[in-house]
């Protein structure tokens, strides 16, 4: 980071899903801080990166588990404990009638976790991210692929690091400020 | 860039990313409002007023100003609350069911259906509530710690419903607006007026397409789907067990969970072509919304109502086979009774009419199909009309039974619901965009789409 303050990272860009993914695994060899960037989910990419641990479903199963435990719970407790309702003789605890709820809040809590735990996981919501200090980024979301070296990499060096990526045959290597 | 512009295609020109991307995008950034559009949007309006004119009046007087008597309590409320969530169904099938199937012709027509999953299951919330006689104390059916020391009991499907329609709007919505973001970060990418960007880069969350973000959105993304899967089928499980709760003669049977679920998804794709044959020709989507989608959705209709025309024809055989009399006489009752006219419209439109999908060439024209999807839809409703309302006219004492008719405040809020319901999706049309663009964009890559108009 000292040597290149007013640098935030460089990036590749490329027209191929395949070029990236590729120029992905050629970084991963020397460098550590590597992003990529792509218009849609490219299959394997985030592994090219060393992405291993997901931990999307685990969020989600603990989230199901916990909504079901929970309103199961609820129902026991609220229904003989609580306020208990001597309805048509049946026993209190009835508990057929208490799995369709159990079922519905299983499901519920257990989507919300998937969907807060993805963004949470992500780091989003964002108000700013460096990565849109370069220009060329707009296209990141339309049909180009980007691969960037962030400037606090180890063993980033300007010139060398601008080099490499050349080196990858991208359509340009853009210079993205801090 | 000339070749990534859209005004001039050559035909049989691949779709490119560039060139998906700004056709979808430009429907709302860019494009000025087509006629139709603006004729759509003041009808809609309209009957939006006349909602709120309906709902007004009965907060101010209370539900006498409905056709509802003893024992005719649940009437158009329900039925039309039956009939928005069956609607919806059909959505959630498309964008969740069809993702697990790996069925990549669903890409192109998941967004739309979503929303209106969402705006059909908004419209179908309302109805039980002013329904209830005090709307304002609908919450009650939620179980919180309140002063009264009252719970909720658990024995009854409408304490079940509640969960039910909650959690399937609240994953309706989260799963829609999921798929939304990395479009919304688009729209944020191309917007060109700074209020523009501001508001979608706001609701875009700061998507940047990161790999690792994609794929945390994908497994998430596919999670989701997975679970809303069975939830589609529990929610109108559960509004049927509304009824198959109560003793009521045509209500009673264990037939319920699979008849009012295939119902539901018969009546969606009927309202999921309604809406895709207007909406692809007027934006000019024909190509990536094509009459190969259109087809399918035909035949997916078709098939639902052959199991849907199944079920009629197991009703009357359960109730002969029962030897219960009260059963038998709620069958003559609904075929030849007061309402018989309602019960044989139910067989025309859904069982007779819909049989002209057996055609391949009808089932590949946008116009028939739209005909084809009013109708069905139409019988839906009274479908769900004759369910309700019919059985409850004649139950098992003669002394008790009343007929039902509607009043003006009835059709008032059946028909301002529908067109809410269209204000609201003309509403996304314009803001949001109909397809997804991130998907189409890897499935244009995976799988060729070529212009054709």
């Amino acid at each position: 980071m000292s040597r290149h303050e007013s640098l935030y990272a460089l990036l590749a860009e490329f027209a191929e899903p395949t070029a990236l993914v590729r120029a992905a695994h050629a970084s991963r060899k020397t460098y550590r801080n590597v992003d990529a960037y792509a218009p849609y989910a490219v299959d394997g990419l985030a592994e090219a990166l060393g992405f291993r641990r997901n931990r999307v479903p685990l969020v989600t199963l603990v989230g199901g588990i916990l909504g079901g435990v929970g309103i199961y719970a609820l129902q026991w407790y609220t229904a003989v404990i609580d306020y208990p309702i001597n309805s048509g003789g049946r026993p209190l605890d009835s508990w057929p009638v208490f799995i369709p709820p159990t079922f519905e809040v299983t499901v519920l809590v257990a989507a919300v976790a998937a969907f807060f735990g993805m963004l949470a996981l992500n780091g989003l919501p964002r108000l700013h991210h460096p990565i849109f200090n370069a220009r060329e980024f707009d296209l990141a979301s339309r049909n180009r692929f980007f691969l960037c070296i962030r400037a606090s990499d180890p063993a980033f060096d300007a010139e060398r690091t601008r080099t490499f990526l050349a080196s990858l045959a991208p359509l340009r290597v853009i210079e993205v400020p801090a | 860039m000339a070749a990534d512009s859209t005004a001039t295609l050559p035909q049989g020109r691949r779709y490119t990313g560039a060139i998906i991307t700004d056709k979808i995008a430009d429907i709302v950034l860019e494009r000025p409002m087509h006629w139709g559009y603006m004729l759509g949007f003041a009808l809609a309006t309209a009957f939006t007023v006349l909602l709120g004119v309906a709902i007004s009046y009965l907060f101010a007087k209370g539900v006498g100003i409905w056709g509802v008597n003893q024992p005719v309590a649940w009437a158009f409320a329900l039925t039309n609350f039956v009939w928005w969530v069956g609607i919806g169904h059909a959505g959630t099938f498309i964008s969740a069911f069809l993702l697990l199937l790996r069925q990549h012709w669903r890409t192109s027509i998941n967004r739309f259906a979503e929303a209106m999953t969402i705006f059909a299951v908004a419209m179908a919330g309302l109805m039980p509530i002013l329904h209830l006689g005090r709307p304002w104390f609908f919450y009650w059916l939620i179980p919180y710690p309140d002063v009264m020391n009252v719970w909720p009991q658990w024995r009854s499907p409408l304490v079940w419903d509640i969960f039910a329609i909650a959690t399937y709007i609240i994953v309706s919505i989260l799963f829609w607006y999921m798929g939304l973001i990395p479009d919304l970060a688009t729209l944020r990418d191309r917007a060109r007026s700074r209020g523009k960007q501001i508001a979608y880069g706001l609701f875009a969350l700061g998507w940047r397409g990161d790999a690792r973000h994609w794929h945390r959105f994908e497994t998430s993304y596919l999670l989701m789907a997975g679970l809303a899967t069975p939830l589609v089928i529990s929610v109108h499980t559960v509004v049927s067990l509304d009824f198959s709760f109560g003793l009521v003669p045509g209500w009673h049977s264990t037939i319920f969970p699979p008849y009012f679920v295939d119902g539901a998804l018969y009546s969606g794709f009927a309202m999921a072509l309604v809406l895709a044959v207007p909406m692809r020709k007027v934006f000019r989507l024909q190509d990536f919304i094509t009459t190969r989608h259109l087809a399918k959705m035909g035949t997916l209709m078709l098939v639902t109502g052959l199991l849907v025309a199944y079920s009629y024809l197991v009703e009357v055989f359960n109730a002969y086979y029962s030897g219960d009399r009260f059963e038998i006489a709620m069958i003559v009752n609904r075929y030849a009774g007061p309402y018989a006219p309602v019960a044989w419209a139910v067989i025309l439109c859904n069982v007779l009419i819909p049989q002209a999908l057996w055609s391949t060439r009808l089932r590949q024209d946008p116009r028939a199909l739209f005909v084809l999807g009013i109708v069905v839809l139409v019988g839906m409703w009274l479908e769900r009309f004759m369910i309700i309302v019919v059985s409850l006219t004649r139950d098992f004492l003669p002394s008790a039974w009343h007929p039902f008719y509607p009043t003006f405040w009835d059709l008032a809020t059946l028909a301002g619901s529908i067109g809410a319901f269209a204000l609201l999706f003309l509403l996304f049309l314009r803001f949001l965009p109909a397809i997804s663009m991130s998907e189409l964009r890897k499935e244009a890559r995976q799988r060729p789409i070529r212009v054709t108009t």
